[in-house]
């Protein structure tokens, strides 16, 4: 006696939340049944193995019913096949795009394209997601960003009125786009140690001060590019390090302010050319698209580690920091300001986050 | 030229891509109504057009009105080639030909195709402008309002409930004409449609006449059926119960029409004795009736046989002998005449109502039900469906002949179904005998005193289980005692019955869902031989099933069936019978005795054993059941009877005086033990078999009850939270070996498996009912059994016992009647409290949600909270500003119940009866079966909510799935499903949200536009 066919359909579409997150970590229905099982389900309700299986099948398949709608979620609120709750409907689309920190870890910078597509076997096998749920994931950043590409206004206005995501998730997803339009590098062994937290961080600090919107709201792709001229710009800061008085200057205004205030100040005192020379480079490489990819790469090597061998503690790289961007405002000599407030404001931002073990 | 029918083309929305090219669509509408056809412009490049169309005008004939369905179509246009069409959408307008439903229908309806399902939604606006009467002869109903459900509908009072109206139509079945061989699938299902839905609005058409002949203003408890007769034609069938109604103005006016017997009962308890002196015995119980008739059609020539069974399972002791009360005789005897004229005037007295107005059913007799097999034939012309109509008058007068030999005039709870099998159709049909009060049946022509006379008459809570007929010549052999209410009259040991149970009758305990299933193979034959075998086989299915209903009744401890519904399916190698009930505990009736085991080989002490163990296990289940269903024994029950009736000595002084007189006293006080034990004779593994399978009936898990009747009895504080469902399962038998019990095995694993599921699936509505529980069963190929369930799952409060019931005037006034059920009842709700509840803990994280719909009741009540405050616009906001902002599909309630619990229906828009068709070449494409049903039952309550909500309306009550018939093909990838549904739409507002109007407001007038801006958001 097999069943040939069986089905609930409930005027209000029943949603089993344990069962919605087996589906969307990619279980197979047996797989699903098993750990279901294991969970203790069939003593706590006098259940069958097999009243499981049909359950887990019902559920699964209304789940790839409502796939298709998830994949617009505006469509999910207007459509009429499906009576679910609204509270309901913000969970289903909320968790279907969530997404797990190692899979995002592993794509974020890159290219969302086919080629990425077809690594996603070996992502799977070593970040022990299925194959399944890495696919999910990373139709969902590429769907995310085909929408929003092209569009005008706000990068994180954008994905909430088109995806329907609570405002943390949604700014998660500008960042995820933002890096996978600009291709940063952040899969290299030095910035294993980077969570995808800090790059989010980071990436929403860009948004704001370093991409066209940030000047100019009107713009197309605004927060998606970085302001191009800007960066042209940065060229100029590269006098702080090159004219040796301006150097020279900028040390002893930042020795003076902090002296007695760092418990590493030896250290600083000796390093700090090489820290200054760092960072302006940075800055001053960022027109060629190769080294904009790598700037968490040099970021991490230019500063972050430099200040680890030394044991820095958060705070003194904070003071030093802050010294460093302010008193450029008291050399005579520098003319350009504003930049290096756009510049050094948000990167003082991202180094403090990325200043971490 | 009597209406005037405007349509106008809003928009459209989620359209599918029709031009790959471009990934967009050219859209345009035609919209059709009889012969005319208007279109819209072609929007061109747009998922989401605006055509925002003048309004189409259309002038017809009422009749066209109440016939045709309007026709939208969305298309595709194609400049080089012919245009594709998008889907369909069929609106039936009869709702807005009445003045008391919908004025205007408007709103997104789902775009149907027959093969790729929902495509996108359209927004349409129709109306109708009726020009009032010309003076000519009629052929059109217009004004008649139709209900589905089957009591007199909530915000209406029956004036007169004149009886039954029938009708069928019949035409060729557009699947089986020469044309269909070389047209698409597509256009043979849409012509399928389009038949359906025009002989419906004819059939509706034509009861309406009957109806205004009648007098009547309104057919209620309206059940249309259409029967695939596959080569020889479709016929659609409607039967319904004519009635004149009064709309009740406002709330407050919701008294019953007339008042409740209850207290005046109690002061004259000697006038009751209904005893009737003419009718004719025959061969029938109280709880069956059958006759098998065999009447081939045709050339065919066979004298038609009827084979009449008499089958009794009472026990046969204790005929009884004494002479009830007769002091009501000469009065009775009037009412009797009275009633029965009024009856007589009818050709079939029969009423499709399940429950009544109060004071209505005066006795019932029992169970009354005919079949017969029928040979079917072409149908020749569809303009003289005389065959048909003879086969059920046949039926019918069957029916009528079986109520007068039970000493009632009169069948209640009447339905009527037939199962096909090829050539083979199995027509039957079922009610309750029953006697009626006349006050109902005629117009003005009973006079004030004999009413009120005959109120005062009926004794509460168990007038109606008093026997109708005359004990000194029963028409069977039956147990007889004293009520054990009022104990005055006689009544049966048991009863059968198909209707619900009626608002006053005392109950002890809670209700369950009782099922007999059974499964007979027959052999595979043509025709004559066919037929021939399946009537033979017949009375013996019906004895089993009733045997079985009996012997788990009993095991339940229960003494009454309520909504028996018993259902033969006939399929290409077997019959299977399903029969499902609600048992209860009549506190009128005398306590069952128990099942007693007895053994043929006496001899044999290891068989002895086996035995004794057997009759051990019955007997812990009889005792297990009882308290689970709180069945306590009528000894709590006299105490508690006797303080607020009569008062106790003067109740035992008559006991004495009986005792004195006559014999039956001391048998009926001892028949409390276990004296008349049912006795079963295990002579061989087939009685075996039976045993055991009563035994493995699981009960539902803690905190779940199931009936099959409106009502669960002994549960009233119901909670808002509902869900409707429905659930499908089709099995395949392995073709070996098949013998009667692996047969019987089988259907019952499935029936208890899926009933396992759905406690398993709704444990988060815990503690809940499941009412109304409906299953079908049907034989679609030679070794499938398909079973189809819908039901609505209730959530109830278990801490709030009895309160919710207070707030209602009507409610507390039916209550009135029942105190002392009440007494009874309050003590076991405590003590039910304190079990250990919730074995299934609630599935985590499901306190978000936060809609009527689902969750958990402490979300539930922050919601009615947040709804009862604010009124009118306020709610509208509300309900607009959710997390996931502007949604705009409100939410429509369904269920099989004729009520929503918590909430007060203010207006009934029309009947909604809509039929479709899915079929796909690509099943596995769709997820197999499974998803291909799936899909397309989701899709057809997406397609009824959007017309109730279209209509202003924000539920369906009496929602019924009437027809499910599913065909597959895997071999060729291909699978076909129609389904059949109906139901009453209607706007409810929440009883809480009532309460804060009529504070505010006590003109209470603006309560329809407060639930229309919750539709509309």
């Amino acid at each position: 006696m097999a069943s040939e066919l069986d089905i609930f359909v409930g005027n209000t579409t029943l949603i089993d939340e344990d069962v919605y997150r087996l589906w969307l970590d990619g279980y197979s229905v047996s797989d699903a049944v098993a750990l279901r099982v294991r969970s203790g389900i069939l003593e706590q309700t006098g259940a069958t193995a097999a009243v499981l299986q049909s359950d887990t099948m019902d559920h699964y398949r209304t789940f790839q019913m409502l796939e298709r709608l998830l994949h617009a979620p505006p469509k999910l609120l207007h459509q009429l096949i499906f009576q679910i709750p609204p509270s309901r409907q913000a969970l289903l689309i909320e968790r279907y795009y969530a997404f797990d920190e190692a899979f995002v870890r592993e794509v974020l910078g890159k290219k969302l394209s086919k080629g990425t597509k077809k690594d996603l076997d070996d992502i799977s096998t070593k970040t022990g997601i299925t194959l399944k749920s890495c696919r999910r994931q990373f139709d969902n950043f590429k769907r995310v960003f085909k929408v929003v590409e092209e569009m005008r206004g706000s990068l994180v206005d954008n994905i909430q009125q088109h995806f329907l995501l609570s405002d943390r998730l949604a700014r998660d997803y500008a960042a995820i786009v933002f890096f996978a339009n600009n291709r940063f590098e952040t899969g290299k062994k030095k910035l294993q140690y980077l969570s995808f937290g800090d790059f989010a961080f980071c990436a929403e600090l860009m948004i704001q001060n370093w991409t066209l919107g940030a000047v100019d709201p009107q713009a197309d792709d605004m927060d998606m590019d970085l302001d191009k001229e800007f960066l042209q710009d940065l060229k100029e800061l590269k006098v702080l390090v090159a004219d040796k008085d301006l150097l020279d200057l900028h040390k002893s205004l930042v020795c003076t302010a902090l002296r007695g205030k760092l418990g590493v100040f030896s250290e600083m005192e000796a390093n700090f050319k090489n820290l200054s020379r760092g960072l302006v480079n940075v800055a001053a490489k960022l027109t060629h698209n190769k080294d904009v990819r790598d700037l968490f790469v040099d970021l991490v090597e230019k500063f972050v580690e430099p200040c680890r061998s030394d044991h820095w503690p958060l705070n003194d790289v904070r003071l030093f920091l802050n010294q460093y961007s302010a008193s450029v405002h008291s050399l005579d000599g520098f003319r350009h300001q504003a930049l290096w407030d756009r510049y050094m404001g948000t990167l003082r931002g991202c180094l403090l986050r990325l200043c971490h073990d | 030229m009597p209406g005037k029918l405007k349509v106008k083309i809003v928009a459209g929305r989620h359209l599918p891509v029709m031009d790959r090219a471009s990934d967009l669509t050219d859209a345009f509408v035609e919209v059709k109504f009889g012969n005319t056809t208007f279109k819209t412009d072609v929007y061109l490049k747009s998922l989401n057009p605006q055509w925002n169309s003048e309004w189409f005008k259309f002038e017809v004939d009422d009749e066209d009105l109440q016939d045709e369905p309007l026709q939208i179509t969305v298309l595709d246009h194609d400049t080089y080639s012919a245009n594709d069409a998008i889907g369909k959408v069929y609106i039936d307008i009869d709702p807005l030909l009445y003045s008391e439903a919908a004025t205007v229908i408007s709103g997104w309806f789902p775009i149907y195709d027959t093969i790729h399902g929902i495509r996108g939604e359209i927004n349409v606006v129709v109306k109708v402008d009726l020009f009032n009467d010309l003076n000519r002869f009629r052929q059109s109903s217009c004004g008649i309002k139709f209900f589905c459900t089957t009591s007199i509908p909530k915000c209406y009072r029956a004036v007169i409930i004149h009886g039954f109206v029938e009708e069928l139509v019949v035409n060729e079945d557009p699947e089986y004409q020469w044309i269909d061989r070389i047209r698409t699938p597509r256009a043979s299902n849409e012509a399928r449609q389009r038949l359906i839905s025009l002989m419906s609005g004819e059939l509706q058409r034509k009861i309406g006449l009957k109806v205004l002949e009648m007098r009547g203003n309104a057919v209620v408890g309206y059940l249309q059926c259409f029967d695939l007769e596959g080569e020889s034609g479709l016929v659609v069938r409607a039967i319904g119960t004519a009635c004149t109604l009064d709309k009740l103005s406002s709330p407050a006016a919701f008294l019953p029409a007339c008042n409740s017997p209850s207290k005046e009962m109690k002061e004259i308890p000697f006038n009751e004795d209904p005893n009737p002196n003419t009718h004719s015995s025959g061969p029938s119980t109280p709880l069956k009736n059958q006759t098998y008739s065999f009447s081939p059609s045709k050339s065919y020539s066979r004298q038609s046989s009827s084979s009449d069974t008499d089958l009794s399972l009472t026990p046969k002791t204790g005929m009884g002998s004494g002479s009830a009360g007769k002091e009501g005789g000469p009065f009775k005897a009037l009412l009797r005449q009275q009633t029965q004229s009024a009856l007589e005037q009818r050709e079939f007295p029969f009423f499709t109502l399940t429950a009544f107005p109060p004071g209505f059913l005066v006795h019932v007799g029992g169970v009354v039900s005919a079949r017969s097999v029928k040979l079917l034939d072409r149908i020749h012309n569809p303009d003289e469906p005389e065959t048909r109509d003879a086969w059920w008058a046949e039926i019918r007068q069957e029916i009528k002949s079986h109520a007068k030999a039970l000493g009632c005039h009169a069948v209640v709870g009447y339905s009527e179904s037939t199962s096909i099998c090829e050539e083979v159709c199995i027509l039957s049909a079922s009610g309750t005998a029953a006697v009626l009060n006349p006050r109902f049946l005629q117009d003005g022509t009973v006079e004030g005193c004999l009413e009120q006379r005959l109120e005062e008459n009926l004794p509460a809570g168990c007038g109606f289980c008093h026997i109708p007929y005359d004990e000194l010549n029963m028409p069977f052999p039956a147990h007889l005692t004293y009520c054990y209410n009022c104990r005055k009259q006689k009544v049966p040991d048991v009863l059968f019955t198909t209707i619900d149970l009626p608002m006053d009758a005392a109950v002890i305990g809670k209700g369950c869902l009782i099922q007999a299933r059974l499964c007979r193979l027959k052999k595979k034959a043509q025709a004559e031989a066919n037929a021939t075998a399946i009537s033979n086989l017949l009375p013996f299915m019906e004895y089993e099933v009733h045997t079985q209903l009996m012997n788990k009744l009993k095991l339940k401890g229960m003494n009454a069936l309520f909504g028996l519904r018993i259902q033969i399916s006939v399929g290409e190698n077997m019959l299977m019978g399903l029969a499902s009930a609600t048992g209860v505990y009549l506190a009128a009736l005398p306590t069952p005795g128990g099942i007693q085991i007895a053994g043929k080989t006496p001899n044999d002490g290891s068989y002895e054993q086996h035995i004794s163990h057997m009759q051990k296990k019955i007997n812990d289940t009889i005792a297990k059941n009882k308290e689970l269903y709180e069945i306590n024994p009528p000894e709590i029950c006299e105490e508690i009877i006797g303080s607020p009736i009569p008062e106790p000595r003067q109740r035992s002084r008559l006991l004495r005086s009986q005792s004195e007189s006559s014999d039956e006293v001391t048998e009926l006080d001892l028949s409390h033990g276990k004296k008349d034990a049912f006795v079963l004779e295990i002579d061989d593994t087939d009685a075996m078999e039976d045993v055991h399978s009563l035994l493995t009936d699981v009960p539902p898990p803690s905190g779940f009850y199931s009936c099959n009747t409106e009502i669960m009895p002994g549960i009233n504080n119901w909670t808002s939270e509902i869900q409707m469902f429905t659930s499908v399962r089709v099995i395949r038998l392995s073709s070996l070996n098949l013998t009667n019990q692996a047969l019987n095995k089988n259907f019952n694993d499935l029936c208890e498996n899926l009933l396992k599921s759905l406690y398993f699936k709704l444990r988060s509505m815990i503690p809940c009912c499941l009412c109304h529980v409906n299953f079908t069963v049907s034989l679609p190929e030679d070794e499938l059994i398909q079973v189809t369930v819908t039901a609505v799952a209730i959530t109830f409060d278990k801490n709030q016992a009895l309160q919710t019931t207070k707030t209602h005037a009507e409610k507390s006034l039916q209550r009135a009647s029942t105190d002392n059920e009440e007494l009874l009842q309050f003590p076991l709700e405590l003590c039910s409290d304190s079990l250990p509840s919730h074995p299934f803990p609630p599935a985590k994280e499901h306190l978000e949600s936060a809609s009527s719909n689902s969750g958990i009741p402490a979300a539930q009540r922050a919601v009615t909270v947040e709804k009862a405050s604010p009124v009118g616009e306020g709610n509208f906001r509300n309900r607009s500003s959710p997390p996931c902002a502007n949604s705009t599909v409100g939410v429509v309630k369904m269920t099989p119940l004729s009520f929503i619990p918590g909430a007060k229906i203010t207006k009934y828009l029309g009947i909604i009866n809509m039929f479709f068709i899915r079929e796909t070449t690509s099943l596995r494409e769709e997820g197999g079966v499974s998803g291909f049903l799936h899909a397309f039952i989701a899709e057809v309550f997406a397609m009824v909510r959007a017309h109730v909500a279209a209509l202003g309306g924000n539920a369906v009550v009496s929602y019924i799935m009437k027809q499910c018939v599913f065909m597959e093909n895997p071999n060729k990838n291909q699978a076909q499903c129609l389904i059949n549904v109906s139901g009453d739409a209607v706007v409810f507002v929440r009883e809480s949200e009532l309460e804060v109007v009529s504070t505010q407001q006590p003109a209470a007038t603006c309560q329809p536009s407060c639930t229309g801006g919750e539709v509309t958001t």
